[in-house]
C-alpha cells in the first residue's frame, strides 16, 4: 500500500491505495465519494467517466497510481459553489435527461468535456460524443436535448420547462 | 485483478530497466491491458507505466515524414496530425472520446490486435517504428494475431510515418466493441500503392497485394474491379463470416481509393 495524493475538485487528497486499486475504486471507496458510479467495469458504459487533467477518462480502466498528482474533477465538481446545480445538472433536469440516474454522473461529465472543447455542438456531435456513454432508459433523446440546452441552443422538440 | 508494482520512470533508460525484471509489463494508455488484468488473462507483478516519461509524447513533422511519440494519445494524434489527414482522423474514430484520452499509440501497436485500427496505418503507410533499441520497419514489425518483432522488454519510443501523397482509412464498425470488424488503410506513394488490412485476417494485419499494384497502376476505385479476395483463413465470427469479412475488404477499399482521389 502507498499513499496517493490527489486534487479531487479542488481540494487536495490523499488515500491508500495498491498497485491495483483503480481510480474509480479510489474515489468510491478510499474518499467515500459515490457519485462516480461503476457500471460495466470493463470501460464499455461510460458511468465512471471523470475528468483528469481536464481531460474525460474512464476511472475503471486508470490506476489511481496513474493519477497520483493530477487535478481530477468529479460529478460532485459540477455543483455550483452555492451547492445549486450546475448549468449542465439544471439541464438535465429540466429536460428530463435520466430516468434510474445510474448513468447520469458519466453523461454530465462527458457533456463537460464536449462543451469545453465545442460550446456549440450540433445534435449529431453530441451523439457521436456520447458514444462511450451508454444508457439503457432513456433512449438519449432527453440527454441530447439537455445538452442542447445547457450550450445555450435552441432545444427542438422539447417540452418547455415549468 | 492480482496485485502488482507500480512503476512510473521519467526517462526511457530507467522503463528499460524496470523492465528487465521478471514478470514485468510496459503499460501505456491501459485501455487494452486495465481490462486484460481485471479477467486475470494478464498478471504481470510489475506495471512500469510509460506515461510520465518525457518526449515519448507529442508529433512532430519535418521534411516528409510524421514522427509520433510512443506514448502519444489518440486524442493527441487526432488533433495534432493535420500533416496526415488520414492518420489524424484514424486516430479520432478509435473507440470513444475517454479511451482516445488515454490509449496511446505504442500501446496500440505493442498488442496488436488482429481488429485495431493503427497496425493498418502503420503497415499501409510502411511507416518505422521506432524503439529503445533499434528501428524496425513496418513490414517486419507485425508478426501474426497479438504478436509483434518487439524482444521482451522493449519500448516502443516513436512510430515515424512517411506522408503520402493522398491517403484514407475506412472502416466497417463492429458497433458494440468499436473496433474495426474489418478496416482498410490505403496510401499513395510515388513509388506505389500500399494497401493494409486490418479486422480480417487470421493472421492479423496484412498487406493486399493485387490491389497494390492494381492501384499504383491505377489509382481508382475501378482499378479493383476484377479482383477479389479468397475467404481462407479470414476471421469468422458471431459478427461475420470469413466470405463476408473478405467482401469487406474489397468494398472498403474501393472506398478508401474513392475517398482519397
Amino acid at each position: 500500500m502507498a499513499t496517493i495524493t490527489m486534487t479531487v475538485n479542488g481540494s487536495e487528497v490523499s488515500a491508500e491505495a495498491e498497485g491495483r486499486t483503480l481510480l474509480s475504486q479510489y474515489l468510491r471507496e478510499g474518499l467515500g465519494m459515490t457519485g462516480t458510479h461503476v457500471g460495466c467495469d470493463t470501460s464499455q458504459c461510460g458511468a465512471c467517466v471523470v475528468h483528469v487533467n481536464g481531460q474525460a477518462v474512464k476511472s475503471c480502466t486508470m490506476f489511481a497510481a496513474e493519477a497520483a498528482g493530477a487535478e481530477v474533477t468529479t460529478v460532485e465538481g459540477m455543483a455550483n459553489a452555492d451547492g445549486s446545480l450546475g448549468v449542465i445538472q439544471q439541464a438535465f433536469q429540466d429536460h428530463h435527461g435520466l430516468q434510474c440516474g445510474f448513468c447520469t454522473p458519466g453523461m454530465v461529465m462527458s457533456a463537460a468535456a464536449l462543451l469545453k472543447d465545442n460550446p456549440k455542438p450540433t445534435e449529431a456531435e453530441i451523439r457521436d460524443y456520447l458514444e462511450g456513454n451508454i444508457c439503457r432508459c432513456t433512449g438519449y433523446q432527453n440527454i441530447v436535448r439537455a445538452i442542447m440546452a445547457a450550450s445555450g441552443q435552441e432545444v427542438p422538440g422539447a417540452i418547455a420547462a415549468e | 485483478m492480482h496485485n502488482f508494482d507500480f512503476v512510473s520512470p521519467s526517462t526511457v533508460e530507467e522503463a528499460a530497466a524496470a523492465l528487465q525484471g521478471d514478470e514485468a509489463q510496459a503499460l501505456g494508455g491501459g485501455q487494452t491491458l486495465i481490462p486484460t488484468m481485471k479477467q486475470r488473462l494478464a498478471a504481470p507483478t510489475t506495471l512500469v507505466s510509460l506515461t510520465g516519461i518525457a518526449g515519448m509524447s507529442g508529433v512532430s513533422s519535418d521534411g516528409g515524414a510524421l514522427t509520433i511519440g510512443g506514448a502519444t494519445t489518440h486524442a493527441t494524434v487526432a488533433d495534432q496530425a493535420g500533416a496526415y489527414p488520414a492518420l489524424a482522423a484514424l486516430a479520432g474514430g478509435i473507440g470513444d472520446p475517454a479511451v482516445r484520452n488515454r490509449g496511446t499509440i505504442g500501446g496500440s501497436l505493442a498488442n496488436n490486435d488482429p481488429s485495431a485500427c493503427y497496425p493498418s496505418a502503420v503497415l499501409g503507410s510502411g511507416a518505422t517504428v521506432v524503439t529503445n533499441t533499434r528501428e524496425i520497419a513496418a513490414d517486419d514489425f507485425f508478426d501474426g494475431m497479438f504478436t509483434t518483432a518487439l524482444d521482451e522488454g522493449e519500448i516502443i519510443t516513436a512510430v515515424r510515418f512517411p506522408v503520402p501523397q493522398a491517403a484514407s482509412y475506412q472502416k466497417f464498425l463492429q458497433p458494440a466493441s468499436r473496433f474495426a470488424l474489418t478496416g482498410v488503410f490505403v496510401a499513395q506513394y510515388a513509388d506505389g500503392v500500399r494497401v493494409a488490412v486490418t479486422g480480417a485476417s487470421e493472421g492479423g494485419v496484412f498487406r493486399w497485394s493485387e490491389a497494390e499494384a492494381a492501384l499504383s497502376a491505377d489509382f481508382s476505385a475501378g482499378a479493383l474491379d476484377g479482383l477479389s479476395v479468397s475467404a481462407d483463413g479470414m476471421i469468422g465470427d458471431l459478427h461475420g463470416t470469413p466470405e463476408y469479412r473478405a467482401h469487406l475488404i474489397k468494398v472498403l477499399t474501393k472506398r478508401a481509393v474513392s475517398a482519397a482521389a
